[in-house]
């Protein structure tokens, strides 16, 4: 969507910011300027009333018992569901697992999947862009199996090489593991056009739409992906609730991913049959509450639309590109020509935990760090960076209020 | 002025731009390298002790300024002195670090390393100015790591490793 076509009407900067509670809250003595939501998105007082209400009035143990308050817990958390299906446009309600977050969802497709259908000399691709939890774990079976992980290289833009992905696959690829949407440096990947390609060598393809999925409409029927994971807690909601989407006739021939309630049909001592998805990747009692209140955030954000986050975000992003760009002493890591609203940089001369510090003194939340992608900081030869990463919530105030906490830094280490 | 702006504004910001004994002593008995894995600090410290004395010590590696300022400001003041001196510095600088021990209300051999007592109020940098420390107390006592050909300390997951090992 065309930034001319944001729709204001329906984006009412002030109105949105009144619905955070914590926007309002002042930090260092000033009013908090939160630039990280990469990490963790800030929740409007429509999902914490919900949190509020659910446990007020609703909570109970699910697919349990017979008494109304399970019935009801049940009717909502299956409700939740549908409407991370909607979100996803995912064909099925069955085809949308809860998790703890992105990192449980991916390793449950690493156990799941991977363990049963990935083996010795097997080739698993990643892109060098990856956040630590779409690596760690397809190193994990690589070396139990004795597979192989293969990685796509990048430009010093922060895109990845499209020749050399479709060069890497051969009859030993197995799975493509690939970030929707880089946490490091807000790089958007054209996954459409990667996944056509796997899927013409038989690969299927995980997304980690971590990033992605709170900043712009994703319909996985559309992009074909095979699986795809994102987190609550930087959609709005809470921590401690993922999605795990998979095609059904995938996940159907999956192992489990943990063993106990609820992910069964029948036990005995002998013997154990599991229950159809989405129950069988569902052990144990789930994160009601919290899935309940991702339904509600994405209720919310579904009230805006994606597609004016989207478009507003990316006003956001071009302002602040601007303004950092023209400042003397800063590098921009991560300049690829289609970007989410991430921005990471460092200031000549000074380590990035000292512009965090420095920043937190003005009430401004920035990351500092590697943050999470290590592989990503070896490519650009930096130990850290600082990333402002924005949401629909932020804005260009806040960007100018960054740009003057940047400049106090480099005269502090002048 | 905050005390955050004090903290960087005094001697620390010197220590960063010009850091004192930043070298490797090439003949030396003692080393020990420091692992800061949620910033990627990265300390080398390289000594010599004879007759139970800090004779020369000179650290290197890449930091964060309070991590570098605090070991720059570390290999003077236990320059010359006796380990089990250097050893009471580490224990009082830790406890400034961590806010149990008010260098301006109790008696201690810190001097002009009270200049650090702001971090107690940074939670998330107080590993950045006790790492140094850490490699210091791991050099002075290699027995603690007999598996590792160097001996080495990470921060990682332990607030305070100095004490798993105390």
């Amino acid at each position: 969507m065309k930034a001319e076509n944001l729709n204001f009407d329906r984006f009412d900067i002030e109105k949105v910011r009144a619905d955070f509670p914590i926007l309002g809250l002042q930090v260092s003595g000033k009013p908090l300027v939160y630039l990280d939501n990469a990490a963790s998105s800030q929740m409007p007082q429509a999902v914490i009333d919900r949190i509020v209400q659910y446990q007020t009035a609703e909570h109970s143990n699910i697919h349990r018992a017979v008494h109304y308050l399970s019935e009801l817990a049940t009717r909502e958390y299956e409700e939740a569901r549908v409407k991370v299906q909607h979100f996803l446009k995912a064909q099925e309600a069955r085809e949308i697992i809860f998790t703890r977050g992105t990192t449980e969802a991916i390793n449950l497709v690493m156990h799941g999947y991977g363990r049963a259908f990935i083996g010795k000399g097997d080739e698993i691709i990643l892109s060098g862009l990856e956040h630590h939890a779409n690596i760690v774990p397809w190193q994990m079976l690589a070396q139990e199996k004795g597979a192989i992980l293969r990685v796509i290289p990048m430009n010093d833009a922060g895109e990845l090489l499209i020749d050399e992905f479709e060069a890497l696959f051969n009859e030993k690829t197995k799975f493509l593991a690939l970030t929707h949407v880089s946490n490091a440096l807000g790089t958007v990947n054209p996954v459409k056009k990667m996944i056509a390609f796997a899927h013409r060598h038989g690969v299927p393809v995980l997304l980690d739409g971590a990033q992605a999925a709170p900043h712009q409409p994703v319909d996985v029927q559309d992009l074909d992906c095979d699986f795809y994971a994102f987190s609550g807690h930087k959609l709005c909601g809470p921590t401690g609730i993922g999605v795990l989407y998979g095609k059904a006739k995938l996940l159907e021939k999956m192992q489990p991913f943990q063993g106990g309630g609820d992910m069964i049909l029948s036990v005995t001592f002998e013997k154990t049959t599991y229950n159809v998805i989405p129950s069988k990747f569902e052990a144990g009692t789930p994160p009601i509450m919290a899935a309940i209140a991702l339904g509600a955030a994405i209720d919310y954000l579904n009230g805006i639309g994606l597609a004016n986050i989207e478009a507003y975000e990316k006003q956001l992003l071009d302002y602040a590109t601007e303004k950092v760009s023209a400042l003397n002493g800063v590098r921009i890591i991560g300049t690829a020509a289609k970007k989410a609203a991430v921005l990471s940089f460092e200031i000549k001369g000074v380590h990035p935990h000292d512009v965090g510090t420095i920043l937190n003194d003005d009430g401004i939340a920035i990351r500092t760090g590697h943050h999470c992608a290590q592989p990503v900081m070896q490519r650009f030869h930096v130990p850290a960076t600082a990333r402002a990463s924005f949401a629909f919530y932020n804005t260009r105030q806040e960007i100018d209020k960054l740009v003057v906490g940047i400049r106090k830094v480099q005269e502090m280490f002048s | 002025m905050s005390d955050m702006r004090q903290l960087y504004q005094e001697v620390i910001l010197d220590h960063n731009r010009k850091p004192r004994n930043f070298g490797s002593i090439l003949a030396a008995n003692r080393h020990a390298e420091g692992h800061n894995p949620l910033c990627g600090d990265h300390i080398k410290l390289t000594m010599n002790v004879s007759d139970n004395k800090i004779e020369t010590i000179a650290f290197e590696g890449e930091g964060c300024a309070i991590c570098k300022a605090s070991a720059s400001m570390m290999t003077g003041a236990v320059k010359g002195k006796l380990v089990q001196d250097a050893e009471i510095m580490i224990e009082e600088f830790r406890g400034m670090a961590t806010g149990t021990l008010d260098p301006d209300g109790q008696d201690n051999h810190l001097g002009r390393l009270k200049v650090f007592v702001g971090v107690k109020d940074l939670p998330s940098r107080v590993k950045c100015a006790i790492l140094p420390w850490h490699t210091l107390h791991a050099a002075l006592n290699p027995a603690l790591n007999p598996t590792q050909a160097e001996p080495s300390i990470s921060t990682e997951g332990e607030a305070d490793p100095v004490s798993d090992h105390a």
